[in-house]
């Protein structure tokens, strides 16, 4: 029996592990090389076979980062607009999300259906009255105008609601209410402490939906002092004759937090895909 | 005695009920508030405007004036439009269409139980997912520039293969395009497929194994037609994210995004005539039929998918 499992193992299994060795370097390659272009001069562009071995210039290419585009400012900003989104996000679906799962009240089936439909339609549609809107209220160049899109987002009620139903027992908002809690008081003391991990997952959902999205914040952020990170390396890539060099060592200082922190949370990430859409 | 005590029992709790119903009612409807008002504010209305918008000339100022369908026969006789809608079919299909088999087949791969570092495998193909569309769009920019030396083109020089100018030729902005959405989303789709792997209970295979099943035929009788509708799902999702592309190609190309049409999609097509030609009411007739194209080809897609596997369900019932 032994001799047969390990003879399976040998030759079985082997084309597996080079098809899956394979697929992590593709996968990791853009990764380093963004690195190594961050660490070149420009001209190591033209040579011929091309780099792939770090440079010295690691610093000079980011400065040159730093003097065509405000990046901490983006970066703030991008912070700023993440952190603020999520926050408020994680609210509003967490207090729908417990309403649809625990309370009774006429119109309950036609609102959730309503929320559901908002997940069909493409962002694209309201696009123009949108930055009508916005740059009506003078909200232009302004995070709150970047944000205030992101708010809607019927995936989180969708969320919360399975998450309360599953996870909040009903007796126990039965016996809080005999014990005089308001309704509010049994959102904040009872129901907020047991799905903290659903805002876990939600909130790292929303988190790097608003930090990776493009065509709203190009769209409304116009002047470079608002810039988020993603606008402000678009910008980079739009002038004629363009840095290699800078332009990457740009990306990858854009992209080393967020992997950071997928490295320490990936586990929160990767299951955040599968209860964010499997369900 | 004890017949009134029970009486004072149960009309109490009813009157609290009651309102206890109405305060419920009253909740209800103040938690759910927040999100109505931002629906109504910026999803109802502006897509209603869009909607009203796609029938009137408007530059943004001014008043508008209505025009009929002027707006659609515009859009729906311009070479552009119909070039940007190829453009983006062609890249849909040449950046999601493989992902569906690459992706099962890792999934597959990542889920046998012989294999080990799973995890490992799991997080450095998951990994580019985490990336934004810009920083792949910039990282790839370098990699297929028109240099004669760019990394791309000293790569397909191995094959004895002449440089592309991958930003300036028809199938050259689309292959690199597509494959950046397809480096960018297939570790998204295997973890989806994984998921759907793990949901498939093992005695199915051992039942399958002890009849006489190899291991090709357990994989389309059983591990496919369990999959789909998580297959389903991917490709819903894929097919409505294809027909929205725009960061990937307006960032890749820079400067001349808006100028060439090589890499042109729907929705480049819709931002260039607001907010560079100020046709606000053309953009919005783009965006009306935009809807109704994602609608049509996700209906068309998930029906396909289904289809087919609903014939090998099928097939796997008679054999039984």
């Amino acid at each position: 029996m032994r001799k047969d499992n390990k003879k399976k193992f040998s030759v079985g299994v082997l084309p597996v592990y080079v098809v899956l060795i394979i697929a992590s370097l593709l996968s990791l390659f853009p990764f380093y090389w963004m690195f190594v272009m961050a660490t070149r001069p420009s001209e190591a562009y033209n040579s011929i076979p091309p780099a792939i071995i770090p440079g010295t210039k690691l610093v000079e290419n980011f400065q040159m980062v730093l003097d065509s585009i405000p990046f901490f400012q983006a970066m703030w900003n991008t912070i700023v607009l993440c952190t603020s989104v999520t926050v408020v996000v994680l609210i509003i679906s967490s207090l729908a999300g417990f309403a649809f799962s625990k309370f009774n009240f006429p119109g309950k089936n036609i609102f959730f259906v309503l929320i559901l439909l908002t997940m069909v339609v493409p962002p694209q549609l309201g696009l123009i009255p949108q930055y009508y809107l916005v740059s009506k209220l003078g909200w232009l160049d302004t995070l709150f105008g970047a944000g205030i899109l992101y708010l809607l987002n019927p995936l989180g009620i969708f969320l919360m609601r399975q998450y309360v139903t599953q996870s909040v027992p009903d007796e126990l908002i039965e016996a809080a209410k005999l014990d005089g809690c308001s309704n509010f008081r049994i959102y904040r003391s009872i129901v907020l402490p047991i799905i903290k991990p659903a805002f876990a997952t939600l909130g790292i959902i929303v988190f790097t939906l608003v930090w990776g999205e493009f065509l709203w914040q190009f769209t409304v952020l116009r002047s470079p002092e608002s810039y988020t990170l993603q606008v402000a390396l678009a910008s980079l890539n739009n002038a004629y004759n363009v840095d290699f060099g800078m332009l990457l060592s740009g990306v990858f200082w854009a992209t080393v937090p967020l992997i950071l922190i997928f490295l320490m949370f990936n586990r929160l990430f990767i299951s955040s895909i599968t209860e964010g859409s499997v369900k | 005695m004890e017949l009134t005590r029970n009486k004072q029992e149960s009309t109490a709790p009813k009157k609290r009920k009651l309102s206890e119903r109405k305060k419920d009612m009253l909740s209800g409807y103040l938690y759910i508030a927040p999100f109505f008002i931002i629906f109504g504010v910026i999803g109802l209305y502006p897509a209603l405007f869009s909607i009203v918008l796609a029938f009137n000339k408007w530059s943004g100022f001014g008043d508008m004036e209505f025009v009929g369908l002027q707006n659609f026969t515009l859009v729906l006789q311009d070479p552009l439009f119909w070039k940007s809608l190829y453009n983006t079919v062609i890249m849909g299909l040449m950046g999601t269409a493989p992902q569906l088999i690459v992706g099962i087949v890792l999934a597959y791969f990542l889920n046998m139980a012989v294999i080990k570092f799973t995890n490992f495998f799991r997080v450095t193909i998951f990994m580019p997912y985490i990336t934004s569309m810009v920083a792949v769009a910039l990282v790839f920019g370098v990699f297929f520039s028109n240099n004669e030396s760019a990394l791309a083109n000293y790569v397909i020089g191995w094959f004895g293969i002449d440089p592309v100018n991958w930003k300036t030729s028809e199938w050259g902005a689309k292959i690199a395009i597509s494959l950046m959405v397809f480096w960018r989303w297939v570790g998204y789709n295997t973890i989806i497929y994984l998921a759907g792997l793990q949901s498939i209970p093992k005695d199915l295979y051992e039942a399958a194994t002890i009849d006489g099943a190899n291991k090709v035929q357990q994989f389309f009788h059983i591990t496919i037609p369990l999959l789909k509708p998580f297959i389903l799902l991917t490709v819903f999702m894929s097919t409505v994210g294809a027909m929205q592309l725009f960061a990937e190609p307006t960032v890749f190309l820079g400067s001349s995004a808006f100028t060439r049409d090589e890499a042109m999609t729907v929705v480049m097509y819709l931002y260039r005539d607001a907010f560079n030609l100020n046709s606000f009411g053309t953009a919005s007739a783009t965006a009306v039929l935009l809807l109704i194209i994602i609608v049509v080809v996700a209906s068309i897609n998930t029906w396909l998918t289904s289809g087919k596997k609903l014939k090998k369900g099928r097939v796997k019932n008679a054999k039984r």
